[in-house]
């Protein structure tokens, strides 16, 4: 293994399903170029759940709509690719992408009640998105009401014939999982799918995902600033910052041994992890550097405690903890050379 | 101790349907109780946190307390005043010793005004005429830690964190008695959410401040607040103090609310106890306790007995809960 290189390529001998590889991205905007991404790589193994962590504005949204090809216009891939089942996304032609959408790949959204049409009913909607497969209309309704009753909706038989508004916002997240799922994808993606919700519902539709993902099999993108969903639901976790990847492990490694000192920041401030009462609380001081001219070498120097010159000067390459875990920080390169 | 604010009965309606639909669909109640029942008392420097689901009439306590929703019944007296009968400019003086911050940062303040006038403004509304505002609202950008040169930009331009700060220097402007929070740290990073909430206590601390925290993070409610409660379709279904409620819940819907916040740790051993369906329409409450039809203790008496409220635990007997099958202290 040459020192530097992300570990977890390396480490799995199984092609992955998706690899985001030094994916650059960014938005034209009247103030200049936002580099929204920034050298993000990224590998999904088949069956595994990835969580993306990171603030509002870290680009991890952007980062799940860029592997699902739904960027605004002003938005602009510069450099990177993305292989999905070993042909790049990136350099597809977008018929032949869009063949995947509803296929081999499909998403859930932030808000349930935007992501149904209003006007049409769900039982349409559902026959809708099965349209790459193959059967009779009424052999893909009655999938659809299987599913329905999968996800838990009582009385699918009847509701099916309902409209969005009819159903509260519980049940129209579970439809949209139905709706996702439905197709049986190979990957799924999920953007932020339990922030509308109440935190009783959360937990459900999270044993919900998890339950069905170990039925079909497939992986998940897992977008989340909840870092107690990610660390229930997810396999591996990935920690971003201003655009940046800067912390790839399994989800044992991120939230028991966390290397980067944003990470750890992270996990302090979560008030749910402080076991003693206290009225005053962790934070990050300074604020999420301005992404049209971000500061030079690494990004997360200027509200780091412990930066030193080198963050200044140099950006920091990933560096491996373990076989499955690296971060970009200048302070693992003395640990890491040390016991070696 | 005398309260500052004493919420007595409290019942909040709200018409659900039009008078020609009620009649069409011989509805015999077209209102919905959006908060029914409810009594509390918040003492002078007192943290209390509501907490709940949406729909819990959590947000429809704090608009009636500002006046902003009529209240149908009950009574809410501030520092002795009876609060519910006086309105327009009888009110007035009440609602400068109250303050509230509104759930949406940004969208509470007015896209074309700048900071400055922002901060401005309520001395203008309240006629204060003895300081001079200019300098007034520096002192208060001052104070919530913000440049005094962002008196000059706009709502548009502050980040979630600093319209927060921007709707704390507002509600603190005419030094009020009690601040109302709904949902302060709402699409707030964690990073950010702290600094929010450090400002609130530091300014309790300091001012002596009352606080009532709207919140359905249990987080936020578990380090800032002396004493909560937890809301059900309108009504307490337990209020008391946080500490003791945290260590031992002992309605139900607590128990279940409490270990539904997922922790920030894969091995944690989840001891959880999921609730079933959904919160009911409060059109159609169910009888007895509400509860009973999420319930898993939910025995024969819940569907038709309405729990009084029981009081026990705490020093002074302030854990009061509403079930008839409460877990053990």
């Amino acid at each position: 293994m040459r020192p530097g290189e992300p570990a977890q390529q390396v480490a799995s001998s199984r092609p992955s399903l998706l690899e985001v590889v030094d994916l650059d991205l960014a938005f034209q905007t009247p103030r200049g170029r936002v580099l929204a991404l920034r050298d993000v790589s990224l590998a999904v193994q088949p069956g595994e759940i990835v969580g993306v962590v990171g603030e509002s504005g870290s680009g991890k949204s952007t980062l799940a709509y860029t592997v699902m090809g739904l960027l605004a216009e002003n938005a602009e891939v510069t450099g990177g690719a993305i292989p999905f089942e070993g042909r790049d996304l990136l350099s597809m032609t977008a018929e032949k992408r869009r063949r995947l959408l509803g296929n081999r790949m499909s998403m859930i959204f932030q808000d349930p009640t935007t992501a149904l049409n209003p006007v049409r009913s769900i039982e349409k909607q559902m026959i809708d998105i099965q349209h790459h497969q193959g059967g009779s209309r009424r052999e893909k309704r009655r999938r659809a009401i299987e599913m329905l009753e999968r996800v838990g909706i009582p009385d699918p038989q009847s509701r099916i014939g309902g409209y969005a508004h009819e159903f509260s916002g519980g049940m129209r997240q579970r439809i949209c999982i139905a709706m996702a799922l439905l197709v049986k994808p190979a990957l799924l993606i999920a953007d932020e799918p339990t922030t509308a919700l109440d935190a009783t519902l959360e937990v459900q539709i999270i044993h919900l995902l998890k339950d069905l993902q170990r039925e079909i099999g497939c992986s998940i993108i897992f977008v989340s600033h909840h870092l107690g969903t990610v660390a229930e639901l997810c396999d591996r976790v990935a920690v971003m910052y201003a655009g940046e990847m800067v912390e790839y492990g399994t989800v044992r490694q991120i939230f028991h041994h966390p290397g980067h000192p944003y990470t750890k920041a992270l996990l302090e401030c979560d008030p749910g992890r402080i076991r003693t009462k206290t009225r005053v609380l962790p934070t990050i001081p300074g604020e999420v550097p301005n992404l049209v001219e971000p500061p030079s070498g690494c990004i997360f120097r200027e509200r780091c405690p412990h930066s030193f010159d080198r963050c200044v000067t140099e950006v920091p390459a990933p560096r491996d903890l373990a076989p499955t875990q690296w971060a970009r920080c200048h302070l693992l390169d003395d640990a890491a050379e040390a016991p070696a | 101790m005398s309260a500052l604010l004493s919420v007595n009965d409290l019942r909040v309606r709200f018409r659900a349907m039009s008078r020609l639909k009620a009649m069409a669909t011989r509805a015999e109640d077209p209102f919905i109780d959006a908060v029914c029942g409810v009594s509390f008392d918040i003492c002078k420097g007192e943290t209390l946190g509501l907490v709940g689901e949406s729909g819990s009439g959590k947000s429809t306590i704090a608009r009636t307390l500002m006046g902003l929703v009529y209240a149908q019944e009950g009574s809410i007296r501030f520092d002795g005043q009876e609060l519910t009968g006086l309105i327009g400019s009888a009110r007035k003086p009440y609602r400068r010793r109250m303050a509230m911050m509104f759930q949406d940062p940004v969208g509470s303040l007015s896209p074309r005004l700048t900071v400055r006038s922002l901060l401005m403004e309520p001395f203008r509304i309240h006629g204060i005429t003895g300081r001079d505002p200019a300098a007034e609202a520096d002192r208060l950008l001052k104070m919530v830690g913000l440049p005094v040169e962002f008196g000059r930009r706009y709502p548009h331009q502050l980040s979630g964190g600093q319209a927060r700060r921007v709707g704390v220097a507002r509600a603190l402007a005419l030094e009020p008695d009690l601040i109302i929070a709904d949902e302060p740290t709402a699409g707030l990073d964690v990073s950010v959410q702290g600094e929010v909430l450090n400002l609130l206590s530091r300014l309790q601390r300091e001012l002596g401040i009352a606080i009532l925290i709207i919140t359905h993070n249990l987080n936020v409610v578990r380090h800032m607040t002396d004493r909560m409660a937890i809301m059900y379709l309108g009504r307490f279904v337990e209020v008391g103090p946080t500490d003791a409620i945290f260590e031992r819940p002992r309605h139900p819907y607590t128990e279940a609310l409490l270990s539904a916040n997922p922790e920030a740790d894969p091995d944690a051993v989840l001891d959880r106890v999921e609730i079933s369906g959904e919160v009911p329409s409060l059109m159609m409450r169910p009888s007895g306790c509400e509860f009973h039809t999420r319930c898993r203790y939910a025995q024969d008496i819940c569907g038709r007995v309405f729990p009084q409220p029981t009081a026990d635990g705490g020093e002074d007997g302030s854990h009061v809960f509403k079930c008839h099958f409460p877990l053990p202290a």
